[in-house]
């Protein structure tokens, strides 16, 4: 199997659709996504883009009513004897997954922490669960690197909160515990979905502000998904704009916010509101997205684009290239497509963000 | 364009200023206190002592972390629970204890909520025109069918949905839709106060504008006050004329949207503001968020005064904390 150099995780033309009562959703049209050892990748989008189910189908955690229809998750990794290893993670039974991929060496953060832990065991128990699963250590040395966990990711009294079950403890508190778990077995690859949308802002900052600074002392690759673009400004290298289960732009993070080319990508970022601004009105995108029930025919973003072209309602444009790391499915990026300057108001705006850049630099 | 904003925006705090001493408040918070007993020696303090005032017409914001009381204030002013001790004045009606079945009726018409969830505030069994109808049905506001299925219509219309929407469920709709149906019963009464509970933290981003805009619009047409309640600050910011910071049951600042942003004093509120994320990702990178640990920093809320700035704008503190916060 072939794969980039550098890349820890490929994922190449996945295309997933789910079965239900009402019919087929074709939720994830052909997805390409890269991460690379020690970035963090984010994955935005709204609700139903498909950006949770990318990367559940890549720790084995799809529903029952999806159907994997094409597409390669490419893998590497060191064996147990040092030997690098590349496997496309969709062939992998979930048996396998469980055993040598999930939580040892991809483990996974979820949006709410009370349900992703045990409410009748106590925190030091959750905690070990993990190291004594994959790393056949003994009970006490287990509860050593427990501890140290905890106190790694800044829980004071680390001894005393080992006893606690999860209802004694705040919001950001399990939150922290939940992303101890996570590193309980030195993964290669941490996916965040949507880690802070349950929390409070000022425990959201120290939650991410953790979550880098662990990712920095260990090595991690991380991919967050989140709809939050301020999140996205804190913690991400490379950023990939999802609509309608599409990746509709790839860029790094300077260039998504100072040179986005999708009108997707505008319209989210004028969407925010902005507390520099005094405006009496947000921009919203116009409409709401399309039920991947039918199948949109043409580019998906059409019906609420306001740059829409004839050719847009009838062939999904490809990923243009514009710079080696920047890429958009726009037809507007096409050589022949008429030159379409930004919303003023964006650009306004980018214009500002960028002297604030400068005065912090 | 822009100077015309900012005019009308001078002119609006202007008005604010003059107001205070002339228009009547439409809600009057005194020393709200709203506590909840679990067990003989325990009880939660939700709300200890908040006071504020919403005028005709205005956006007032009330942010704080979870716990904050956020939620308990609203819920307590649209009498879900019972104040445990203050006053509410509503149109100069008191409405905190029991009330007469005029004062009843009155309050019912004149104070709507818009709830947090779309889904689960909505009756699934019921078609979306016999939700926004309700209202009118039980105050009886209309003479004949036509009469309601008129005012139905008009309602879906002015909050960007379409009259024949009125025979669907809710399942059949979307997120924003949903909460557009949400705006529409509480408007078809044509209340004074819109108590907005969280109503678009459960809507994604771009939805979010669309419905922010259409408060927005109702407002400048029919002239209600919202209470708006939020955790996401840049949202209330938006929306609001003036804003008050909760802070574990405390009103810990207040003051016009401008004042807080561009002054805060309170600790709490100053980490609170640096807490938001900007998108700005060479300025995000290096900028790290205040933290606020009200013990850590000794502040205790319960001995803390009410302290005037300029304007509108006070502050929880005692002597000494507001002359070093100062």
């Amino acid at each position: 199997m072939e794969m980039n150099e550098k890349a820890i995780l490929e994922v190449r033309d996945l295309d997933i659709s789910f079965k239900t009562n009402a019919g087929v959703i074709h939720a994830i049209r052909g997805v390409n996504l890269d991460l690379q050892k020690g970035e963090t990748v984010a994955i935005v989008g709204e609700s139903g883009s498909g950006k949770s189910v990318t990367v559940k189908a890549a720790v084995g955690l799809l529903d029952a009513n999806a159907t994997v229809n094409a597409g390669q998750i490419l893998y590497r990794y060191k064996d147990d004897n040092g030997n690098e290893e590349v496997v496309d993670l969709l062939t992998m039974s979930k048996r396998e997954l469980r055993k040598k991929i999930n939580g040892r060496r991809i483990a996974m953060v979820f949006q709410d922490p009370m349900t992703s832990l045990d409410p009748t065991m106590t925190i030091g128990k959750q905690v070990m669960e993990g190291i004594l699963l994959h790393k056949k250590q003994d009970k006490n040395a287990a509860y050593a690197r427990a501890l140290e966990l905890l106190e790694l990711v800044g829980i004071t009294d680390a001894e005393k909160r080992m006893k606690n079950y999860p209802h004694q403890l705040s919001g950001g508190m399990r939150q922290r515990v939940v992303i101890a778990m996570a590193l309980a077995s030195d993964p290669d690859i941490l996916i965040c979905d949507e880690p802070t949308t349950a929390l409070d802002v000022t425990i959201q900052a120290r939650i991410l502000e953790l979550i880098k600074d662990v990712q920095e002392r260990l090595g991690l690759s991380v991919i967050y998904i989140t709809h939050d673009l301020g999140v996205v400004a804190k913690v991400a290298d490379y950023v990939n704009v999802m609509y309608a289960g599409r990746i509709v732009e790839v860029a790094n993070v300077n260039e998504i916010f100072y040179e986005p080319r999708h009108p997707y990508t505008w319209g989210l970022l004028a969407a925010m509101p902005d507390l520099e601004l005094d405006d009496d009105r947000l921009n919203s995108i116009p409409g709401s997205p399309p039920n991947l029930l039918h199948e949109p025919e043409g580019d998906a973003f059409a019906p609420r684009n306001a740059y829409a072209m004839a050719i847009d309602e009838k062939m999904a444009p490809p990923m243009f290239k514009l710079s080696d790391t920047h890429f958009v499915a726009s037809w507007l990026a096409h050589p022949d497509a008429p030159q379409i300057e930004l919303p003023d108001e964006l650009k306004a705006r980018i214009e500002r963000s960028r002297k604030e850049a400068q005065s912090y630099a | 364009m822009s100077d015309v904003m900012t005019e009308t925006r001078e002119q609006a705090t202007a008005q604010q200023a003059t107001r205070a001493d002339n228009t009547q408040a439409i809600l009057k918070v005194t020393d709200l206190k709203q506590h909840f007993p679990i067990s003989r020696n325990f009880t939660v303090k939700a709300v200890n002592g908040v006071s504020f005032e919403i005028y005709p017409g205005e956006t007032y914001g009330l942010v704080g972390e979870s716990g904050s009381g956020k939620t308990t204030i609203g819920r307590s002013i649209i009498r879900l629970h019972t104040p445990t001790e203050g006053s509410i004045l509503f149109q100069d009606k008191e409405i905190a204890g029991s009330l007469d079945h005029e004062t009843k009726q009155m309050l019912r018409r004149d104070m709507q909520m818009i709830f947090q969830d779309p889904m689960s505030s909505l009756n699934p069994r019921k078609k979306v025109g016999d939700i926004i109808g309700e209202g009118l049905d039980i105050h009886k506001r209309y003479s004949s069918s036509q009469e309601r299925s008129d005012a139905v219509a008009d309602m879906l219309k002015k909050v960007g949905l379409s009259p024949t929407h009125a025979e669907r469920y809710p399942h059949q709709f979307s997120g924003g839709q949903r909460q557009r149906v949400g705006i529409a019963r509480a408007l078809i009464m044509n209340p004074k106060l819109i108590i907005a509970d969280e109503c678009i933290s459960a809507l994604d981003v771009s939805i979010q504008a669309q419905v922010v805009n259409l408060m927005k619009d109702i407002q400048d047409e029919i002239g209600c006050a919202y209470l708006f309640i939020a955790h996401d600050l840049s949202m209330v910011k938006y929306i609001s004329d003036r804003i008050g910071v909760l802070h574990l049951g405390y009103m810990v600042e207040t003051g016009t949207t401008d004042e807080i942003f561009s002054n805060p004093v309170h600790p709490y509120t100053k980490s609170l503001l640096s807490a938001v994320p900007h998108p700005n990702p060479e300025v995000e990178k290096k900028r790290h968020s205040v933290p606020y640990d009200k013990d850590a920093e000794g502040v205790d809320y319960s001995v803390g005064t009410i302290h005037q700035l300029e304007g509108t704008h006070s502050v929880l503190a005692t002597d000494e904390e507001f002359s070093r916060w100062t």
